[in-house]
């Protein structure tokens, strides 16, 4: 029963991936993303570890790929061509992938200790309530978690700074949109080209 | 495990005839009450008081031509509504709606199940239900819909924040993110008069969430004529309505859990203890007051609705999180 379940899910985990970097539609690789999240949340479920797989959910799906969702929508970037200074790119991802590839047949192949020091089926069925997670997160690897805040804290700092105008340019954006007026087209144009001008550095 | 299975379809199947029952009525009674708020009789033809008004609606729509826009992206219009409805259905896989009941000799839960992470798992469904609307705006191709898809994304997103943020303060006084266990916490004194702030900015949040006036941006008429769903007809376009009134019930009920002491009550003379009535009467208040503010309060300006929630319900809910872990600490230190 569970292994069939867990075939299921999985295959549907893998269709979610894979069909996220095929599809030439930006919007359809971001729904193939969702599903493939959507299925790793219930492998967290099978796994008894209920805490991360609504966490996965909510942050993931609900958070990061409504916002990649949204920027695509207000770009218009559907069907972006490749550009000629991304060609390296595929080269290069499969390289890494192939690496990794390796990598993951080593460590799978390498017979592990199931049961690392101290790990019992009992300690991880109280790793399922989020108290004790909350717990661990609190006193034993505070330093990592708070490590991981600031870098978080960085990259959002980091986007603010991209995304505010350089001095000069500032006077550009203005001097086109006073332009826009003028030409009395200041309805749509002007306010779709605003957003986009803000959002180009962080998408 | 066959018997828990059992068990489990019979009640998801009771939850969701309830729920396409209620959603049917609740059209009828904003449509009564509305009528009255504005002096007007409203529906009265079909049987008394217009009590059949939402079967004919259902007949009318069901026989209504299904319309696919011709540059349509037609998989992902088709998904959309699906995506908007489920998950308002789903919430209530958590609500507990009573304590327990014996039947036929079983002991039976009025709550379909009590996950240690109830409360995370509401959040994280409503997190999944602004793509209906956002891929049925994208998908219809047409820029009303598009536009309506857009202010309804950036709005669900803003105002999840505070939404979220407002229920810390009552889970930090429980100290479990399970429903039933916060509904219990809740026997001697409703969390409504210990977190106020919370209940306000909660309330205010969950009307912006479900997209409801005064925060209905995303179908202001006047602008956008229907918003996301101006493509869809037929019963594509009632899943829409379906998914808006449900979620409507579905935060009402929140509310009733989270502040008002769930199904907890004193008997009703006459009628007894029946183990569900307090939490019908709690959440229909609920729901009539949404229909009262709509009825009351115009709509806000996009730039208002922003500022807000980001300016003023963010930093508030913040502020309601931390006072509350002060005096949590302190209750603890005497």
């Amino acid at each position: 029963m569970e292994s069939i379940f867990f075939y299921a899910t999985a295959a549907i985990a893998l269709i979610g991936a894979i069909g996220m970097v095929l599809s030439r539609n930006a919007i359809h690789s971001a729904l193939f993303l969702v599903l493939n999240f959507a299925a790793t949340s219930v492998l967290y479920l099978m796994l008894n570890a209920p805490l991360l797989a609504v966490l996965q959910v909510t942050v993931y799906a609900g958070a990061i790929m409504v916002l990649f969702l949204f920027v695509i929508m207000l770009l218009n970037a559907e069907n972006v061509s490749v550009d000629s200074h991304l060609r390296w790119q595929p080269i290069a991802a499969l390289i890494l992938g192939g690496l990794l590839l390796v990598e993951t047949v080593v460590t799978v192949g390498r017979p592990l200790p199931l049961n690392p020091a101290g790990v019992t089926p009992e300690t991880l069925n109280q790793l399922a309530d989020p108290r004790v997670l909350a717990q661990f997160l609190f006193t034993d690897y505070l330093l990592p978690f708070e490590v991981t805040s600031l870098l978080l804290l960085v990259a959002m700092v980091g986007a603010v700074v991209l995304t505010k105008a350089r001095p000069a340019q500032k006077r550009d954006q203005r001097r086109v949109r006073f332009a826009d007026q003028v030409e009395g087209s200041e309805g749509a144009s002007a306010v779709m080209s605003e957003p986009q001008g803000e959002n180009r550095p962080v998408a | 495990m066959i018997e828990f299975l059992i068990e489990a379809v019979i009640k998801s199947a009771i939850i969701v005839l309830v729920l396409l029952t209620s959603f049917a009525y609740i059209t009828w009674l904003e449509r009564k009450v509305l009528a009255r708020m504005q002096a007007r009789i409203g529906p009265n033809r079909a049987a008394p008081f217009g009590l059949l008004l939402p079967l004919a609606d259902g007949i009318k729509l069901i026989f209504k031509e299904d319309t696919t826009p011709l540059e349509a992206d037609k998989f992902v219009y088709l998904l959309a509504p699906i995506l908007a409805a489920v998950p308002a259905f789903i919430i209530f896989a958590v609500i507990p709606i009573g304590d327990t009941i014996t039947l036929f000799g079983r002991t039976i839960t009025l709550y379909l199940t009590d996950l240690n992470v109830g409360l995370l798992f509401i959040f994280s469904i409503t997190s999944i239900g602004v793509y209906g609307i956002a891929l049925a705006g994208w998908s219809s191709s047409n820029k009303y819909a598009l536009l309506g898809g857009l202010r309804a994304t950036a709005q669900m997103i803003s105002y999840e924040l505070p939404f979220s943020l407002s229920v810390v303060g009552v889970l930090m006084m429980v100290g479990s993110f399970s429903l039933v266990d916060i509904v219990k916490a809740q026997n001697s004194i409703w969390f409504v008069i210990l977190q106020p702030v919370a209940f306000v900015i909660f309330m205010i949040c969950a009307a912006a969430e479900v997209n409801r006036s005064p925060f209905d941006l995303p179908e202001a008429e006047q602008e956008l004529t229907a918003g996301y769903h101006t493509e869809y007809s037929g019963m594509k376009f009632a899943l829409f309505y379906a998914a808006e009134y449900i979620k409507i019930v579905a935060m009402s009920a929140l509310a009733v859990v989270l502040f008002f002491g769930g199904w907890q009550g004193p008997p009703i003379p006459l009628i007894g203890s029946i183990p569900i009535i307090w939490f019908v009467i709690k959440v229909f208040i609920f729901l009539f007051a949404f229909i009262w503010v709509r009825a009351t309060l115009p709509r806000f300006r996009y730039d208002q609705l922003m500022s807000l929630g980001w300016k003023v319900l963010l930093p508030l809910a913040l502020a309601n999180v931390v006072i509350t872990a002060i005096a949590i600490v302190l209750r603890d230190l005497r």
